[in-house]
Parts: C-alpha cells; structure tokens; sequence
C-alpha cells in the first residue's frame, strides 16, 4: 500500500507581524514549525503501517520555499519513508486552487500509484481546509474529510469515521481515497533519536514547476482565480464597564444583574 | 422586487443544507447574505437544494428571501456525500451560469466546495465573514480571518464565475420570514448516472451534549482554565439552566478534558452569536475572541484585570469566579420570582 502525506510548513507563532504598509504578513526571520494539524495525518499513516506491515510505504509531499524541507524532514523523523518538496519561484503567490492543482501533479508524478492520499483538516496560517479536497478532486479520488476514527483499511477499501455537527458519521469506500483527518483521530508521538538521523540523512528531492510537467498558466498567482486584496488587523474591543468584585462581591454581582435586566436579557 | 433576469442569469445561488430532513437554518442565514448582494447587483436570488423529500419544504427558503428554489429531490441524496452533490451542482451551475454561490462553511459546505471549485474550475475564498458587492466592478469582495483571527484577509475573484464562497454559520442573523413571499420551486432531474456514490454511508453515531448545540444557543455561559477542575462545571450547569442556554469551552478547557470538543467557542472551534455570553475564567486568546465577535452582549469574569478577555466585554468583573457565580445565581433566581 502506497501512502502519500501531504504536509505544510507554517509560522510557529499565530502572533504574526504585519507590514502595515503595504497590508502583507512578514515571514523573513519567523521561524517555522510543520503544520501542527498536519502532524495527526503523519501520525496516522504512520499507525496503518504498524498494522499493516513492511507492505506500506509512506512518502511525504510539500510545497513551498526550500527550507519547507525541513517539514518533509519532520515527517520523515516520525517515521515516513520518503520525501519531496515542490519548490520553484513558479509556485509562489498560488492560492488554494493552484496549489491544490501543483500538488495533485506532483503526486502523479513522484508517486506511480497511491492507494490513500493523507492530510490534515487545514493549516494553522491560512486556515482554509480548501486543499486537501480540491487535491482529492483534481486527482478524481472520493474524498473523506473530517475523519476522527480509521475503522478498517485494506483490501481496496477504508471505513472511516467522520466527525459533523452532531455526531459521527460512518462511511466506507473504495481505494484509493483522499483523507483528510481531525485532531481527534490520534495522539501524534514525538519523534525519536533514530528517526531524526534517518530524518537527517534522508535526501528530500526538489522539483520544480517543469520537473512535474505542470502546466504554468495554472500556477502562482497568474494562475489563481482569487486574489488578496488586503490584510488587516481586526478590530474587535468593545469599550464595557469593568469594575472590580473583589471588595464588595455582592455589590458587583448585583450591578451585572441590573445590566442583564436593562439589556432586556433577564 | 428585484427585476428578474431570464433564467436565472447572473444570480446569486446558495446552497441550502438539510439535515435529518429537515431544511437547516443555515441556510436561511446563507439567504440573508444572499439577499444583500442580489439587491446590490440587481440580479435574482436562487437557493439550491438537494435531498430526499424536500420538495414541499422549498416554500420555506422563499419566506427567508430566495426568489427561486431549485429542487433536486431524489433518496440518494438523502444524506450529503461528495460524487452525486458534486455531479448535480457541476451540472447545474453549467446550465445556469451564477454570478455567486455560497454555502455556509459547515462539514458539508466545507468538503463540497472545494470540489465544485476544482469541477467548475472557479475560485473559492474559505470560511468569510463579511461579503459586499463593490460598488464599481461589481465583484463580490470576501472578508475572512485568518492566523488564528490574528489578521483579516478581504478576497476578491476577478475573472472566474461563479465567484465561490463558504460562510461561517451564526456570521448573520437569517431575515424574519414573511409567508407573503412569492417565488418560483423548479424541479429538477438527473438520471442514475449523476446520482451514484462511490462512498457509502453505513450508520451514524449521535453525539451527547449538555445543552443546546452551541451554535444554536442564545446563552452561552463558558468556562476557561479558570474553572480549574471538572468538578466546578456543576454550577456553570445550573447557570445555565437558568439562563436557558448552553455551555461553551475556551481551548484550554477542552484541552483539560473538562467537557467535550463539540463545546469548544473560537476558530479552532464554533463561532456563536448568542444574546448573552458569560465567560468565566478565560483569558481570552485571540482565537477565543475572533469566535465571539458577533455575540450581541459579552459579560467576562476573570481575576485578571489584565486578561485579553475585558478588551471586548460589555460588562466584566475583576475578580474571583468561584465567589461570583454562585451570588450570580442566588440573585438570577430572586429577580425571576419577583417578576
């Protein structure tokens, strides 16, 4: 069984710096982390290869700058068999749809047949859950997403759960699939001494836009259908009445009561 | 009344969501969305709908705002799944060439969008919480969060159609209906071919909450490390029963193992609306505060005068939460009977 993981790596901190100029996020000098999300996916993948035995190899799929390896590296370090990272000035700018497009090509090329494509729910910088999906599309695969629970995987076919409003919904179908998993899925392990000096000693492949055969017209921002036009800090501070309870409790709580009755809500 | 375009050219689609058979409300908040921007373009209003047996609760999307219903209804689409969803709403976008589509950023929305996106080859901005029509190119202009709720993004779709969004549900309140409304319900029909599913669904487990889906409630009193054991969540409850709402979590608390995920209030969790949110003892992470945005009154209690929390509460009191609560109960019970 061929497992492909695909992996983002994204800023360490959410507390971003903004160029509040010209409206753009600055990352130089941010350090960066494997998407935090995306590490329960990894971890899964590893766990069906502890089931299912030597027959399952893992490799791992990025997009980004060159030092994005190191999240390939991550990946490998927990236990992932190999790894590559899609890097070219050509990539950059791509929104949700061209890199989605990026990766599915990507994995047609490195990859000569997935049996399940593994990703987390979304990522912790841009946050649109919008690739996993769209990769599953281009691919023409069926798509779980929100899985939480991998009830049975094998034999051309995967029972999983799904975590919806309201409960779980359990639904089984074909390989290959794409797979998109929920934090509650699994508890990621940390990596040990003997996956990091495989981590480190792992070559991670660069390719670039023609490496994959992409059609450039669909890639970057050229050739993505959405556009940023600004980034900007919200504002959400209401200006209330704080007053301190520490002195005089039922006084306070008594103030707060008459607020909740003028605001017609008692 | 908007003039009408032949055939539902240029308009703006929603995407309706049914559960348990049920038309969710979801969608008429997606209408209420749908409706602004129609008006801004001058174009029609259309809700989409997929199901089994809803032709005859269509009605109730045209009361919300919708000037056309299309109906597809047939039992294997019962329950949402991605190939027949896919199939249909490719097909009828094909025919009917929208301006817009949205759909609210549930599972459901979330999942089939993006498919569609890839399928009809147009772009899609994820989970907004503002849409607007500009007023010189007409483009639909998409507010989303982002980081965390740490920055805010404003999207625009230049050339592609239709201009996709999903919407963060509880973003705006639906429109009151108004059983006056008059609107057209248009069937339609596919065959088997566009009907079939590669995944089926085997069974579903329902979920045990305490309360209301927080979603849906308009109290939610909220609990943050502050509560500092499981044990004190027995007050919070009574609380709450008084109040007739549900019970929210900050991260740290789920975290903690308190209460379940399903409670869990900010990005990494559910954006609410209510009336009243009280939180108790939470700090106030930014991704806390962006999933609390729209509530209409926010009440904080924390022993930090400093906490994140008091910047965007309406009513806050400093100090401690075990010595408020109860007295907060004490005197909610009082007031009620001398009213």
């Amino acid at each position: 069984m061929n497992i492909m993981v695909l992996v983002k790596q994204v800023p360490a901190t959410d507390k971003v710096k903004m160029d509040e100029e010209t409206g753009t996020m600055i990352r130089d000098g941010v350090a960066s982390e494997l998407n935090p999300l995306d590490l329960y996916a990894v971890e899964e993948a590893v766990r069906i290869k502890e089931r299912l035995g030597s027959g399952v190899v893992i490799s791992v799929l990025s997009m980004g700058p060159q030092k994005a390896a190191e999240a390939v590296r991550s990946a490998i370090a927990i236990g992932c068999d190999s790894g590559f990272l899609l890097s070219d000035k050509k990539f950059a700018g791509s929104d949700t749809w061209a890199t989605a497009y990026a990766l599915s090509t990507g994995i047609r090329k490195v990859a000569g047949g997935v049996d399940l494509v593994l990703c987390g729910e979304r990522a912790t910088d841009g946050e649109t859950g919008q690739v996993g999906p769209e990769v599953g599309a281009y691919l023409g695969l069926p798509v779980l997403t929100y899985v939480s629970k991998i009830e049975e995987i094998g034999d051309g076919r995967i029972v999983a759960h799904r975590a919806v409003e309201g409960g779980h919904e359990v639904v089984e179908a074909p390989l290959p699939a794409l797979v998109s998993v929920v934090k509650e899925i699994n508890e990621p392990r940390m990596p040990n001494l003997k996956g990091k000096m495989k981590a480190k000693r792992t070559e991670v492949p660069i390719l670039t836009a023609e490496d994959i055969g992409a059609d450039e017209s669909r890639l970057g921002l050229k050739g993505s259908p959405t556009r940023v036009v600004k980034i900007f800090r919200p504002q959400l501070a209401r200006s209330g009445t704080i007053v301190s309870a520490q002195a005089d409790p039922d006084a306070a709580v008594e103030g707060l009561v008459d607020f909740l009755i003028q605001k017609a809500i008692l | 009344m908007v003039e009408k375009k032949a055939d539902g050219a240029r308009a703006v689609w929603t995407l309706g969501e049914v559960r348990n058979g049920q038309v969710h409300p979801v969608s008429y908040e997606l209408l209420a969305w749908g409706r602004g921007l129609a008006d801004d373009l001058g174009v029609e209003l259309v809700s989409v709908l997929l199901g089994s047996g809803m032709k005859d609760k269509a009605q109730g999307l045209i009361h919300r705002g919708a000037d056309r219903v299309l109906v597809v209804d047939h039992p294997a689409l019962e329950h949402f799944t991605v190939d027949p969803f896919a199939e249909v709403l490719t097909a009828l976008i094909e025919e009917y060439r929208p301006d817009v589509f949205l759909a609210s950023a549930t599972t459901m929305g979330r999942t089939i969008m993006p498919v569609l996106a890839v399928k009809v080859g147009a772009g899609l901005t994820a989970d907004c919480t503002g849409l607007t029509i500009d007023p010189e190119e007409k483009l639909l202009i998409q507010s989303r969060p982002a980081v965390g709720g740490n920055i805010m993004a404003t999207i625009k779709t230049p050339t592609l159609r239709p201009q996709m969004s999903t919407v963060r549900p509880k973003s705006k309140r639906p429109l009151a209906p108004d059983t006056a409304r008059q609107g057209e319900i248009v069937l339609k029909e596919f065959g088997e071919g566009k009907l079939s599913s590669r995944v089926k669904r085997l069974r579903f487990i329902e979920e045990d909450t305490i309360g209301a889906p927080i979603q849906d409630a308009e109290a939610i009193v909220a609990v943050g490390h502050g509560l500092k054991d499981a044990r004190h969540l027995g007050m919070i409850e009574e609380l709450v029963g008084l109040l007739g709402g549900s019970i929210g979590a900050s991260r740290r608390a789920i975290d903690q193992g308190w209460i379940s995920y399903s409670h869990q209030v900010g990005l990494s969790g559910k954006t609410v609306s209510p009336r009243l949110y009280i939180a108790c003892g939470i700090s106030g992470a930014v991704q806390h505060l962006a999933g609390i945005q729209s509530a209409e009154t926010i009440v904080a209690i924390n022993s930090d005068p400093e906490a994140a929390i008091f910047s965007v509460a309406d009513y806050g009191l400093v100090g401690d939460l075990f010595e408020i609560i109860p007295r907060l109960i004490e005197k909610i019970k009082k007031r009620t009977k001398e009213v």
